[in-house]
């Protein structure tokens, strides 16, 4: 049986009348990497934030390394880094001060120099913080957060606003914090880092988790039919498998649940009639199709 | 708690030296007030207290100018860069660390008192060398250090009750100065108050501005010591306390 680092039953928080979370469950275990997925607004930011103490709940019971975090005690914060949404840090100071810094407020603090090295900022060490640039910031912000050698990691959208190759230097930050054993709750709105990183992942919409699982089987994905798309030369007599006409553009799409036989006998049935099977392609839905169609496709766009 | 308060007061100090604009004007408009005011109204002799020993004016301006710095430094900068600190979302991780909010709010108002100390230690001897400034009697160190560090206190917990009204890092710098300059003038630190309208010496005693400046004044110059000077100032520190854990707010107003 697996630890639960995090443990949260029936939570809701409203706002007056409106209610910003309508009741989720969810946990994490030890060693772990949970995400959030959802659009702006639908409730990730709260709940992320009732975890970490800086909200209080409605209702409900969470439980943060067997805390619970509205209390605010010392012994919780002692054993967790947050990186929120948007936060900063003295201009003035240099990247390793403001490490060595915030490690010093944590009993057992990581050597600053590899927290720095871990982040990747280890050419600006000691550049003064108001001289980064915002990704470098963001990265000082995942060093702050692991200056105290937390067992648990908050990351509140990590890679809002970064371009793609600092998503991805981002992308293999976590993955190293994986490998040092860390839990890891990941908020984004981007389907591919939930796939790249997270072992499990909920998607939330409208303060409610609409689906759960691993990002392989989220939402019965892994069961879902298979669509194969092909263009047969003009002329050709149709496939067996198909009833169908091909579309204006003279693209067939069929779907099949069974993909491995079915491109067989097509391929075969191409091979046999000396077909020419132009666009070729066999695809399985991705994240984002199954995560449009849970979010409702006004918010998908997020 | 004095590791931790040490550590802080350590690395805030390091930071505010680093931003020379904000460290240069806090240490330069004391000095540049004595200067203007002592030029415009000559360094005669003036007595200390009616019918008590003639100082030069220019003493009676050092230590106007020695408050002023120590509000400076305590109320102003205080109220300033915590806001600057709260809408940066700087206190907002604090939080989220094991640092104990009294720890890092100790260490600033230690480090505010701290620079008010070097302003009012610098204006006196600028005084002293440039104006001659004289210093009959004999100063009463002890009252004289009391009154600073409750100065200092009272200050910087108005500083941070402030803090807590100001709505965003723009409306700063004019709200804070909005309700001091005033006091400032009307407490006599720029202009003797002696000849003004009652309500203005009103002012001057229902705030704890003009308290301060001549409880330091008479402590170093030797002139009778009021203490209900300090009962004003005290008064004032508690009130502040008590409206800055109302009103002080860790969170950036969305």
């Amino acid at each position: 049986m697996p630890e639960r680092v995090i443990e949260i039953e029936g939570l809701r928080k409203s706002y007056g009348d409106f209610e910003a979370i309508g009741g989720i469950d969810v946990h994490v275990d030890r060693g772990e990497v949970f995400a959030l997925l959802g659009p702006n607004g639908a409730g990730k930011t709260t709940a992320t934030e009732i975890l970490e103490g800086y909200r209080q709940r409605s209702a409900g019971a969470v439980s943060v390394l067997g805390h619970d975090p509205a209390k605010g005690e010392h012994a919780l914060k002692q054993r967790i880094g947050i990186v929120l949404q948007s936060t900063g840090v003295d201009p003035f100071l240099t990247v390793r001060e403001t490490v060595e810094m915030y490690g010093g407020y944590y009993p057992t603090p990581r050597p600053t120099d590899e927290v720095i090295d871990v982040v990747g900022l280890t050419e600006k060490r000691d550049e003064r913080v108001r001289r980064l640039s915002g990704g470098q910031q963001r990265r000082l912000d995942v060093a702050i957060a692991l200056s105290g050698d937390p067992e648990l990691l908050f990351l509140d959208e990590p890679t809002t606003g970064f371009d793609p190759s600092a998503r991805r230097n981002a992308w293999e930050m976590v993955k190293n914090l994986v490998a040092l054993g860390k839990t890891v709750w990941l908020t984004t709105h981007f389907m591919d880092e939930a796939q790249y990183l997270a072992d499990r992942v909920a998607v939330i919409a409208k303060g409610v988790i609409v689906a759960e699982g691993p990002p392989t089987s989220l939402a019965g994905r892994d069961q879902m039919q298979t669509t194969i798309r092909f263009r047969p030369d003009a002329g050709a007599p149709p496939p067996p498998e198909l009833g169908q006409a091909p579309a204006g553009d003279g693209v067939l799409r069929l779907s099949t649940g069974e993909p491995t036989r079915v491109v067989h006998e097509l391929t075969g049935w191409a091979l046999q009639h000396g077909i020419d099977l132009e666009v070729f392609e066999v695809s399985r839905p991705s994240l984002e199709d199954v995560y449009l169609e849970l979010t409702g496709a006004e918010e998908g766009t997020a | 708690m004095i590791r931790e308060v040490a550590r802080q007061f350590r690395f805030t100090n390091k930071a505010f030296w680093r931003n020379p604009a904000s460290a240069f004007f806090t240490f330069i408009f004391p000095l540049l007030f004595l200067v203007i005011f002592t030029s415009l109204l000559g360094n005669d002799d003036t007595p200390l207290y009616p019918g008590g020993p003639t100082i030069k004016l220019s003493t009676y301006y050092v230590f106007s100018m020695a408050a002023f710095g120590l509000i400076s430094a305590c109320y102003t900068n205080i109220a300033i860069s915590v806001v600057f600190a709260r809408e940066g979302g700087i206190l907002k991780r604090l939080r989220g660390t094991p640092l104990p909010a009294r720890s890092y709010l100790t260490a600033r108002v230690l480090h505010a008192t701290f620079v008010g100390f070097l302003l009012v230690a610098i204006t006196v001897v600028f005084g002293r060398v440039v104006y001659q400034a004289h210093l009959p009697g004999t100063t009463d160190a002890l009252l004289f250090i009391l009154t600073l560090f409750l100065g200092a206190g009272c200050f910087a917990a108005i500083g941070l009750a402030v803090s807590g009204i100001v709505p965003n890092e723009d409306a700063g710098p004019p709200i804070v100065n909005a309700i001091i300059l005033p006091l400032l003038f009307l407490s006599g630190i720029f202009i003797a108050t002696n000849d003004a309208p009652t309500w203005v010496n009103w002012v001057g005693r229902i705030f704890p501005v003009k308290h301060l400046v001549d409880a330091m004044r008479a402590s170093y110059l030797g002139a009778p010591f009021h203490w209900s000077d300090i009962l004003v100032i005290a008064i004032w520190l508690l009130g502040a306390v008590i409206v800055a854990a109302r009103t002080f707010r860790w969170e950036p107003a969305r």
